[in-house]
């Protein structure tokens, strides 16, 4: 009876490891072990013919906050999020209400809205650049009319980033907006018809009820939008390459210059651990603060 | 009766896409008073009531309420309440929010929403619920936090649309009690829409029967059930439904005519004394009772109750017999022809 019992637990015990260890599989050959060995690497210095690497441990963090151009790259990428995070997030939320409800040529409204996030960011970017170009471009075609000068958007460090942000709300809108449309969907009619009974005009009803029922959804797209303003930098390689004197350089494309174009692996690794590290902790700031006060049905 | 209408409506029609969905629908329902709206699925109960409540705009007609003109009005200017068959509460708001969402957005001063909030949730025996998420409640508690929301309010016109169709027998009956009482102790007109018989027989003062986006009858619950109209509201009102037979099978009616008759009107008699003979088909146990089904050619749903448990073989002929004052006679169209 009790082997019988034994057997069992042991059946169970096996059937449970052999159901997590794909992932397991998975998360520590493209994870865990990089990540060690990204914080491991950080803490040699980079060796060259005549200075072999050598354990410094926190050496090359301290090269980092003594380096003016992180600072400024740290500066660019809060200020991206910043603006890039919120703006998009409202602007597919608004989309998002619009095209739920009942206006002629839906299907194609909704198409127009996702079709930025169907198109490759590299494509987007060259098009973009067709926009932005001095003389040539759009946008300076549209001043010309005006009787507006020139205007280099790329090419001057008081307007490269906004360039850098206005792409990268474009082309994740369209995309937050599906999220939103889908719960959207979700909402009963009945809720509207209660509250249209009760008087409650579209104002209130917006903002008492199907925001907070959009909020599972609000704080999904937040940790995407948070993750893609480090990660999204595909249109830098296009569009200014971190220009002009790094005014529009982010975190990441910092971290693939000094790895790829300078070579120096370890300064590269300290900071994809600090990225590491930020994004671990704000990931976990939202979802165990503001899960507590969402309402998930 | 002086007693003047307090919901009125008048040859109200609406359709979509020119398919029918109501038409002609006219009512006068008093004020305080009781009115189910009965029918099967699709028979346009619901449009009517939504018509009411102004969740849909009428094509053709006028609506009346309280003597307004409302036929154009915005469901908040209605001044009513509305129970939805799903309960419509919000979810991520507790008992007491959902019940003075209302009262919130009309800005009804805090005080006074506590004192509302707690009569309600009073009546409604909520109170120690408060602050429960609809999610964390039974069908029955969801249903009556809906109730709750809906008599809060205080207005004098309440619809409900298929309040119990989501509860499960036993509390149906109990909530069907609850409703009824409040009802009467509020003094609020109700109008009800039921696809259960037995609900809108049991509740109403009076009950509008539809079929197909037509009035079949309008009346008080027995009128429906002793003088039916049609032979449509005679098969759909009472259990077991009213027994159809033609009228060339029975001596003494002439041809083309349908001859109705309820169970209980029925007696099986000694063989050889009976106006028909039939064959038993089924016998239904009930408890107190025993339902007998009988052929017989060119009648539907004949069938006799028998006192206690007395059940008998299939296929066993019987004699029965009934008083000819208990028969209901419609013509061919199926109206009702002897008006008694």
């Amino acid at each position: 009876m009790s082997a019988h019992v034994n057997l069992e637990r042991r059946r169970q015990a096996i059937y449970g490891w052999l159901l997590l260890s794909p992932a397991a599989l998975l998360l520590t050959v493209f994870a865990f072990y990089p990540s060690i060995a990204t914080l491991w690497s950080s803490m040699f210095s980079r060796g060259t013919r005549r200075n072999p690497s050598e354990f410094i441990a926190g050496g090359n963090y301290a090269d980092l906050f003594a380096d003016p151009t992180f600072w400024l790259v740290v500066k660019n990428n809060l200020f991206y999020a910043a603006i890039t995070i919120p703006v998009s997030i409202i602007i597919a939320l608004s989309m998002a209400l619009w095209a739920n409800s009942k206006i002629s040529a839906r299907g194609f409204v909704r198409t127009a809205y996702f079709t930025p996030t169907v198109l490759p960011m590299i494509a987007a970017a060259n098009l973009w650049l067709f926009f932005y170009t001095p003389g040539l471009g759009v946008l300076d075609q549209i001043g010309n009319f005006f009787g507006l000068p020139s205007v280099n958007w790329l090419g001057q460090p008081e307007t490269a980033l906004w360039a850098i942000i206005i792409v990268t709300i474009w082309k994740e809108a369209g995309f937050f907006m599906i999220f939103y449309l889908a719960a959207l969907q979700t909402i009963s009619a009945d809720l509207k018809e209660a509250a249209d009974i009760e008087g409650t005009s579209r104002w209130t009803y917006t903002r008492r009820i199907v925001l907070p029922l959009l909020m599972p959804t609000t704080l999904f797209i937040a940790v995407n939008a948070m993750i893609n303003s480090v990660k999204l930098i595909d249109h830098l390689f296009i569009l200014t390459k971190g220009g002009p004197s790094d005014a529009s350089k982010l975190i990441l494309y910092y971290i693939w210059e000094m790895a790829f174009a300078f070579f120096d692996a370890p300064h590269a690794a300290a900071m994809t651990i600090l990225v590491i590290v930020v994004l671990g902790v704000v990931a976990a700031i939202q979802f165990f603060y503001l899960d507590k006060r969402t309402h998930y049905q | 009766m002086t007693m003047s209408s307090f919901v009125e409506l008048e040859g109200v029609a609406k359709r979509w896409n020119g398919q029918l969905g109501v038409e002609n629908i006219s009512l006068d329902i008093p004020e305080g008073s009781f009115t189910a709206l009965l029918g099967p699925s699709g028979c346009g109960k619901s449009t009517t009531l939504r018509l009411l409540a102004g969740l849909e705009l009428a094509d053709e007609g006028k609506i009346l309420i309280d003597g307004k003109d409302v036929t154009t009005s915005a469901a908040s200017d209605r001044n009513l309440s509305m129970v939805f068959q799903s309960y419509a509460l919000f979810p991520h708001l507790s008992v007491a929010e959902n019940v003075i969402f209302g009262l919130k957005v009309r800005r009804v001063p805090k005080k006074e929403r506590q004192i509302k909030q707690h009569k309600a949730l009073e009546i409604t025996g909520l109170l120690g619920y408060e602050d429960r998420k609809p999610g964390e409640l039974s069908g029955g508690q969801r249903q009556r936090v809906a109730l709750a929301r809906a008599i809060v309010a205080g207005q004098r016109l309440c619809l409900m649309d298929e309040p119990l169709s989501n509860l499960d027998a036993k509390l149906r009956n109990s909530v069907r009690k609850d409703i009824k009482k409040l009802q009467r102790d509020l003094g609020i007109t109700v109008v009800y829409v039921t696809h259960d018989q037995t609900e809108a027989m049991s509740m109403a003062d009076t009950v509008v029967l539809m079929k197909d986006g037509h009035i079949q009858q309008v009346g008080a619950p027995e009128e429906l059930y002793n003088r039916p109209s049609n032979t449509f509201v005679a098969e759909f009102v009472g259990a077991p439904p009213m027994a159809l037979i033609d009228s060339s099978g029975l001596n003494g009616f002439g041809e083309g005519k349908t001859i109705g008759i309820r169970a209980e009107n029925i007696e099986i008699v000694p063989k050889g004394t009976g106006r028909l003979r039939c064959s038993v088909n089924e016998c239904e146990f009930l408890g107190s009772e025993t339902l007998i089904g009988l052929n017989y050619t060119g009648a539907s749903g004949l069938c006799v109750l028998k006192p206690g448990l007395s059940k008998m073989p299939e296929g066993e002929e019987v004699d029965i017999n009934f008083n000819d004052e208990n028969l209901h006679v419609f013509d061919d169209a199926g109206d009702r022809l002897v008006k008694r």
